[in-house]
């Protein structure tokens, strides 16, 4: 007759620590959220319309400013050749069909 | 609740009696929902601070298109553009890539005379002054990245090679701090002139025109004013820049469909093993229990509290492992896949987000098809004549 009362007692303890995790990093969130207040500003100063996340191609480098050929530079269905490139999706505009 | 209680424990030691084969089960289901709660995770985090971010951009873009590619684009267009009833204000911007043949690197070139007095607390260092004629260097501000992968600090020198072919020195006068490198990381920034004269941009030429608008509403309207004034740009409005990123960091893109699709399989095909059929041997337990005179809801009751209980520790082990890869270890797993082929890639610190939509998403993908797979083969047998089931 103990062990629904050890395995009632680990759920709520993992449940704990989880909580506990969350609670833990969201104080620590409002730091982080001053980052992004910082980095809103700069993208409003320098006038910046991507991340710098992936610089090894411009359609990489700047997803929302690349023309509509360069991720099929060689032709439509080629190989892609970064991986990046496969791991970032189409821009809407391939699929909107222009300004909406 | 008595009763629940006692079928509750009679599933707890019915798990026990099977303890290897249930704690790898519990093993490879908490990996599971490690991997799908840790890319949900980095996902929503990624998109929620891109997109947060990116809200400043420039509400319209114009691009001038030559032969389907990005040109220069005249100068005297903002003055057109800026008679536009709506437009706020029509700001050129320079910019280019630079490869950097000593670090095998790509650099994003950024020309800005200016810098609003809040910028410099993301700057170590200062910002660069104007340059002087006297100068035979150009000031410049960099990114974490760029000085990193260079081991350059304040008042080291780039030097580069323009589009003449001569050579031009920066003198780092600035690095951003890591904070920012998500934006920065690659960057070096410098005056317009700089980066005019290392480009070979011609006077009165831009690489392209950023266009602020008063009215957010009137934005589609101004864009198509635009069009029709100039029918060989391209705009490209805020809304596009942010269903770019949602797109980026969605569902759909290619990362999250391979990695959720394939674990889902795995799981998937675990589930279906599990599914097939019962033992011999949890058959007959289960005709013992007839036998003895349990009935078939209590039967089937049994075996809810078995796939719930080891779904409850997998779910919430694997949530909080995902929680502590992505928020404390800034998804160290993941930075392979996303790094690529790039050199320079920004450290990350996704900031703590979580959708309530997407969790209950991966609880609906891992929780009920195993319950399922565990109560289904046994709903046959728990019907079937004990003495059937016994023999």
């Amino acid at each position: 007759m103990v062990k629904h009362k050890i395995f009632i007692g680990l759920i709520l303890f993992e449940f704990f620590i989880l909580l506990l995790l969350i609670q833990n990093r969201t104080m620590s969130v409002r730091s982080l959220q001053s980052e992004v207040a910082a980095n809103k500003q700069m993208v409003s100063h320098f006038m910046f319309t991507d991340l710098a996340l992936w610089s090894e191609a411009r359609y990489t480098r700047h997803p929302s400013q690349t023309d509509l050929f360069s991720p099929f530079q060689d032709f439509p269905g080629a190989m892609e050749h970064f991986p990046s490139g496969s791991i970032i999706a189409p821009p809407e505009i391939m699929f909107a069909g222009g300004l909406e | 609740m008595y009763r629940h209680l006692m079928i509750l424990e009679f599933a707890l030691s019915s798990l026990y009696r099977r303890k290897y084969k249930n704690l790898l089960m519990i093993i490879v289901y908490s990996m599971t929902v490690f991997l799908l709660a840790s890319l949900v995770l980095l996902t929503d985090s990624l998109k929620t601070e891109s997109i947060a971010m990116l809200e400043a951009s420039p509400e319209l873009i114009i691009q001038k298109l030559k032969g389907g590619r990005h040109d220069l684009i005249p100068e005297n267009y903002a003055l057109r553009i800026a008679e536009i009833r709506g437009v706020n204000n029509v700001l050129p911007r320079y910019w280019g890539y630079y490869f950097d043949p000593a670090s095998r690197a790509n650099y994003t070139f950024w020309g800005a005379n200016e810098i609003d007095h809040n910028i410099k607390a993301v700057v170590e260092g200062r910002f660069f002054s104007q340059r002087k004629k006297k100068d035979k260097t150009f000031p410049c501000v960099i990114g974490q990245g760029v000085s990193e992968i260079r081991f350059i600090g304040i008042n080291d020198f780039i030097p580069v090679k323009g589009s003449d072919g001569k050579l031009y020195v920066l003198k780092v006068s600035g690095i951003f701090d890591s904070q920012s490198s998500i934006l920065t990381n690659d960057l070096i920034i410098m005056g317009h002139d700089t980066i005019k004269t290392i480009f070979e941009i011609p006077e009165n030429m831009a690489t392209d025109l950023a266009v602020q608008v008063k009215n957010p509403r009137e934005i589609d309207t101004v864009a198509l004013k635009i069009q029709k004034l100039f029918p060989s740009v391209r705009i490209i409005s805020r809304k596009q820049i942010r269903n770019t990123y949602e797109a980026l960091f969605s569902w759909r893109s290619g990362l999250m469909a391979s990695l959720l699709l394939s674990s889902i399989a795995a799981f998937a095909i675990l589930t279906w093993d599990k599914a097939l059929g019962a033992t011999e041997t949890e058959k007959k337990e289960i005709g013992i229990l007839k036998a003895v005179g349990w009935n078939t809801p209590e039967v089937l009751e049994l075996k809810f509290f078995e796939g719930a209980a080891v779904s409850a520790v997998s779910f919430i082990t694997g949530m909080t492992l995902a929680y502590v890869h992505i928020f404390y270890w800034g998804g160290f797993l993941f930075v392979p896949i996303l790094r690529g082929w790039s050199i320079l890639f920004p450290k990350l610190t996704p900031l703590p987000y979580i959708d309530t939509v997407n969790i209950l998403t991966i609880m609906f993908l891992s929780v009920f098809p195993y319950i399922a797979s565990t109560i289904i083969p046994f709903w046959k047998t728990a019907v079937t004549d004990p003495d059937m089931v016994m023999k």
